[in-house]
C-alpha cells in the first residue's frame, strides 16, 4: 500500500515535471535561433509522461500497449516525412487523429463508469464527446479538401445553415437527456453519430481560401476537447497540455480572421466565394498590358528593390525552388530582394514561410505584411506569384467588394507590378482584381513555375551578353 | 459542484493565460512549426488512452483505447518529427554561407 501510494507520487512528479517542459517547450519556439529547443524540451516531457503512465499500477495487460505505440510510431513516422507542400492536410489529419483519440477515451470512459456516474460527470463526458467527435469528421473533411480528394469550393445549399444547426442541437438534446439520466445507455451512441454528422456539415460548406481559419479553429477545438478530456479524467497533464493547444488555434484563428477582417461566425457560416456575381461586370473594355518573359527580366535586372508576394498558387504549381533561383540570381546582381508574407497567403498560418524556407530562402529576407507594407512606394517591382485577394486593392476603395476592409498588401504603390497568373480568370472566389488594369502593372502569362524558370533563363542570357561586351 | 473540477479548472485558466502569452510572442514566420509542436504536445491524451488500454475491461473500451493510443502516438511521433524537420530549414542569410 504504502509502496503503491509512493509510487503514485513518482509518476505524479514526472507529469509536473512534465508540464514545465510543455510551457518551456512553447517558450522556446518563441523565436527561431532557440526554436529547436523547443521541440527536444517537448520530445523529453512527453517521453516522460508516456514512460511514467506504463508503469502505473492499474495497467494490467501491455499486450495492446506495446502493439498500438509500434503502430502509431509506423503511422507517425511517415506523416513526419511528408513534403512541405502536403503540411497543410497533414496538419489536418493529425487534428482529426487527436480530436477521435479524445473522443474515444471519453466514449471508453462513459461505458467503464455508465452506472455510477454523476449527473455533472455525464455533462463533462457528453460535452467532450461531442466536441471531439465533430472535431474529428470535420477535420478530415478539411483534410479532404486540401488533398484535393474533396473539391475545394464550398458546397452549399439552401437553408444549409438551418439544417446544420438543427443537427447540432439535436445533438445537444441528447446530451441533456443523458445528463437527466446517465444510465440510458441507448442514447450515447445516438448522441456520438449526430456529433459525427454534424462535424462533416460544418466544414463541407467552407471554401479552399478560408482554409486557414477553418484549420486553426479544428486546431483550438482538437486542443479543448482534450482539456476537457483531462476534467473528465481529473489529469492536470490533459488539462494543460489542452489548455495550451486550444488557447495556441484561438489565437491563430483570431490572427487568421483579422487578417481577411471577418468574424469566426462568418467564416462558419459564410460560404466565402459564393455571394459575388456583380463585381466583374464592366470589365470587358479595360485595358490589360502583358510582357513576355524576357521583358519581365530585363525590368528585374534594371530594379533595384524587388518584393516578391507568394501566393497559394505558388505552392500549387510548386515553384518555390524556382523562386528562389530566381532570389539567387537577383541577389548575385545586387537586387535587393524580400518576399511579402500575408498572413493568410496559402492554406494554412505560416504556410509560405514553411515553403520559402524549405527551398532555401534566408528567413530574414521573408517580411510580414506589416513590416514591409509602407516599404512598397519605394519598391521597383512587386513580383506576384500566385496570390490574388492578398494583393486586391479594391479592398480598400470599394465598398461594394466582397473583400472591402481586409487589410492587403499595398502592391500598387510599387513603380512595377508583375503578376504572374495564368489567365485572366478570376478563380473560384471571382473577385474580379483592379489591380491588373493598373497602368503600372504587366501581367505574366503561363504557368508559375514554367514562368520564373523561363525568367531565370533569360535572366542568365543577359549575363552572358554582357560579359561578352 | 465537486472539488476536483474546481481544481482543474484553476489548472485550465492558468494554463489558458500562460498559453495566451507564449503564443502571442510566436513570429507568424513560426506559425505552420507552432501548430504541429502544439500538435505533438496534445497527444499527450496518449497517457489515458494507454490506461484505458492497459486496464482491460471490457474487450469495447480496450479497443478504443488500444485504437486511441495508435492515433495519438501517431500525432506525437509525427508531429515532433515534422515540426523539427521544419524547424532546420529556418536559416538566415549569413548562416547559409
Amino acid at each position: 500500500m504504502t509502496n503503491s501510494f509512493a509510487l503514485q507520487q513518482y509518476l505524479d512528479f514526472a507529469y509536473i515535471v512534465a508540464v514545465v517542459l510543455f510551457i518551456l517547450s512553447l517558450k522556446w519556439l518563441s523565436s527561431p535561433r532557440t526554436a529547436r529547443w523547443g521541440v527536444i524540451g517537448g520530445e523529453i516531457g512527453a517521453a516522460l509522461a508516456v514512460g511514467a503512465t506504463l508503469y502505473n499500477p492499474e495497467l494490467v495487460q501491455y499486450k495492446w500497449i506495446v502493439i498500438c505505440l509500434i503502430i502509431g510510431a509506423g503511422v507517425g513516422i511517415p506523416l513526419g516525412m511528408v513534403k512541405m507542400t502536403a503540411v497543410p492536410q497533414r496538419t489536418a489529419l493529425s487534428h482529426a487523429f487527436g480530436a477521435a483519440s479524445a473522443a474515444m477515451i471519453g466514449i471508453a470512459e462513459y461505458y467503464v463508469n455508465t452506472a455510477q456516474l454523476t449527473r455533472f460527470e455525464m455533462g463533462e463526458i457528453a460535452l467532450e464527446v461531442i466536441i471531439g467527435s465533430l472535431t474529428f469528421t470535420g477535420s478530415l473533411i478539411a483534410a479532404g479538401k486540401l488533398q484535393e480528394i474533396l473539391p475545394q469550393r464550398p458546397i452549399v445549399y439552401r437553408g444549409q445553415n438551418i439544417v446544420s444547426l438543427s443537427i447540432l442541437a439535436a445533438a445537444l438534446v441528447l446530451a441533456i437527456a443523458l445528463v437527466a439520466n446517465p444510465a440510458q445507455a441507448a442514447l450515447f451512441p445516438a448522441m456520438v453519430g449526430i456529433a459525427l454528422i454534424f462535424g462533416i456539415m460544418l466544414v463541407t460548406p467552407i471554401g479552399g481560401a478560408d482554409m486557414p481559419t477553418v484549420i486553426s479553429l479544428l486546431n483550438s477545438y482538437a486542443g479543448f476537447s482534450a482539456a476537457l478530456l483531462g476534467f473528465v479524467l481529473n489529469s492536470k497533464v490533459l488539462v494543460v497540455a489542452g489548455a495550451l493547444d486550444g488557447s495556441s488555434g484561438f489565437i491563430l484563428s483570431v490572427i487568421m480572421c483579422k487578417a481577411m477582417n471577418r468574424s469566426f461566425t462568418n467564416v462558419m457560416f459564410g460560404a466565402f466565394g459564393q455571394v459575388q456575381a456583380g463585381g466583374a461586370k464592366e470589365k470587358e473594355d479595360r485595358v490589360v498590358r502583358s510582357a513576355t518573359a524576357e521583358e519581365a527580366a530585363s525590368i528585374l535586372e534594371a530594379a533595384s528593390r524587388v518584393v516578391v508576394v507568394p501566393g497559394y498558387g505558388m505552392a500549387v504549381a510548386q515553384a518555390q525552388h524556382k523562386v528562389r533561383e530566381l532570389y539567387d540570381t537577383l541577389t548575385k546582381r545586387g537586387v535587393d530582394v524580400q518576399f511579402a508574407i500575408h498572413p493568410v497567403a496559402g492554406r494554412m498560418p505560416g504556410h509560405m514561410n514553411v515553403l520559402l524556407a524549405e527551398a532555401d530562402v534566408p528567413y530574414d529576407h521573408l517580411k510580414e505584411m506589416d513590416e514591409i507594407n509602407g516599404d512598397f512606394p519605394q519598391v521597383d517591382v512587386a513580383l506576384i506569384i500566385g496570390a490574388n485577394d492578398v494583393t486586391n486593392p479594391a479592398a480598400k476603395t470599394d465598398k461594394s467588394s466582397p473583400i472591402y476592409g481586409m487589410p492587403v498588401l499595398d502592391v500598387e504603390k510599387s513603380h512595377t507590378v508583375m503578376v504572374i497568373k495564368r489567365s485572366m480568370n478570376p478563380g473560384f472566389a471571382g473577385i474580379d482584381n483592379p489591380l491588373y488594369y493598373m497602368d503600372n502593372t504587366l501581367m505574366l502569362f503561363g504557368d508559375a513555375k514554367a514562368f520564373v524558370s523561363n525568367i531565370v533563363k533569360e535572366l542568365g542570357a543577359v549575363k552572358e551578353v554582357g560579359a561578352s561586351h | 459542484m465537486p472539488a476536483d473540477f474546481i481544481s482543474n479548472l484553476y489548472v485550465f485558466i492558468l494554463a489558458g493565460f500562460v498559453g495566451f502569452e507564449l503564443i502571442k510572442r510566436v513570429s507568424p514566420l513560426l506559425h505552420t512549426p507552432l501548430m504541429s509542436l502544439t500538435n505533438a504536445l496534445d497527444a499527450i491524451v496518449v497517457v489515458a488512452a494507454i490506461i484505458i488500454a492497459g486496464r482491460h475491461e471490457t474487450p469495447l473500451t480496450t479497443a478504443l483505447g488500444a485504437i486511441a493510443v495508435a492515433a495519438s502516438f501517431s500525432n506525437m511521433v509525427g508531429g515532433f518529427l515534422i515540426t523539427d524537420r521544419m524547424l532546420r530549414m529556418f536559416k538566415t542569410g549569413r548562416a547559409k554561407k
